[in-house]
């Protein structure tokens, strides 16, 4: 069995763990969940509930913030 | 002479200039030109995190939304779908429900592609978003946008970027007059006597970015917008005199030795 699992992260692809859940993820890429909105296959994960939903092979993950714009 | 607070969406704002974060030198010019600019309103744009941490690009590091009212912009959409997207985004990590719509529908001259926008308003207003139309300043679109139930509509003076100031007066004077929601001119003021001249229209407020972040001492500019939009405010409140096509003397004409 593979020890890592395929998924897209902004577009990257990224091995991560089977079964790692989205707010273990933004600690593996030392995100602060409160600076972050997580898009997860088009659905845009809460807060509270990003320890509850685990990444399956295949997700595509967005993670974004406010940048300077007009 | 007394001015009500702009209000927009139920909720009342200090200042009738707001402005953009995008394309400062640098950030600490940009808290400065905010400081200097009184803009209560700012505007953001959502994008994707980088990743390998190279670059701070988080505006929330500089802004203080307990000082600043944050409204993010749907900047860079083409299509309804991906305004709706980004709006959503918005508004989870932001502090508000309101949105800044944009939908572009041409590359060289980013003008509005109005019909996606209304189609983007009408699934926004439906989710309970305070929208903030950028349009074109066409006013039967402007129209359309107010029965859409969007919060304002911004028509803008020129195209995004090209300060080129206020183009067609008389279409935002048409479109002020026949709207009930506020009107908030959005994009193209070059500099001061632009802001100046577009709120002698009697609109409602006026946002701009790059004619302060692009100017050679933005803090000096964004001094300079305040002051402006205050004195176009000013004078359409006073009421201008007449415009004539002869002179007029400002002195007696009695009195005149022989």
């Amino acid at each position: 069995m593979k020890d890592t699992i395929d998924v897209v992260i902004n577009g990257e692809p990224r091995a991560v763990a089977p079964g790692v859940t989205l707010l273990e993820l933004l600690g593996e890429l030392e995100l602060d969940p409160r600076a972050v909105v997580v898009e997860h296959n088009r659905h845009i994960v809460r807060r509270p509930a990003l320890g509850e939903v685990h990444v399956s092979p295949g997700d595509a993950i967005e993670l974004v913030h406010f940048v300077g714009g007009g | 002479m007394y001015d009500a607070p702009l209000t927009i969406g139920g909720r009342a704002f200090q200042s009738r200039l707001m402005v953009g974060t995008g394309k400062y030198p640098d950030n600490d010019t940009m808290v400065r030109a905010i400081e200097a600019s009184g803009a209560e309103v700012v505007t953001v744009a959502v994008r994707r995190v980088d990743l390998d941490r190279s670059k701070d690009t988080s505006v929330l590091h500089h802004l203080d939304p307990k000082r600043h009212f944050l409204l993010a912009n749907t900047a860079g959409c083409y299509t309804a779908t991906d305004a709706v997207r980004y709006a959503r985004l918005g508004r989870e990590a932001g502090f508000n429900d309101f949105v800044k719509l944009e939908v572009i529908g041409d590359e060289e001259t980013l003008l509005p592609d109005v019909q996606g926008l209304l189609e983007a308003a009408n699934i926004l207003v439906k989710e309970g978003f305070k929208v903030l139309a950028y349009t074109n300043e066409d006013l039967v679109m402007a129209l359309r946008l107010e029965d859409a139930g969007c919060a304002a509509v911004m028509p803008l003076a020129s195209p995004i970027g090209s300060g080129l100031g206020l183009l067609n007066p008389f279409s935002v004077r048409t479109i002020k007059r026949r709207l009930h929601v506020p009107v908030v001119v959005d994009a193209g003021v070059g500099t001061a006597s632009d802001a100046c001249v577009t709120m002698e229209q009697g609109v409602d407020g006026l946002l701009m970015n790059t004619a302060i972040a692009a100017a050679e001492d933005p803090v000096g500019m964004a001094r300079a917008m305040r002051l402006a939009v205050e004195a176009g405010r000013a004078a359409f409140l006073a009421g201008r005199m007449p415009r004539r096509e002869v002179a007029f003397p400002s002195s007696p004409t009695e009195g005149m030795l022989d």
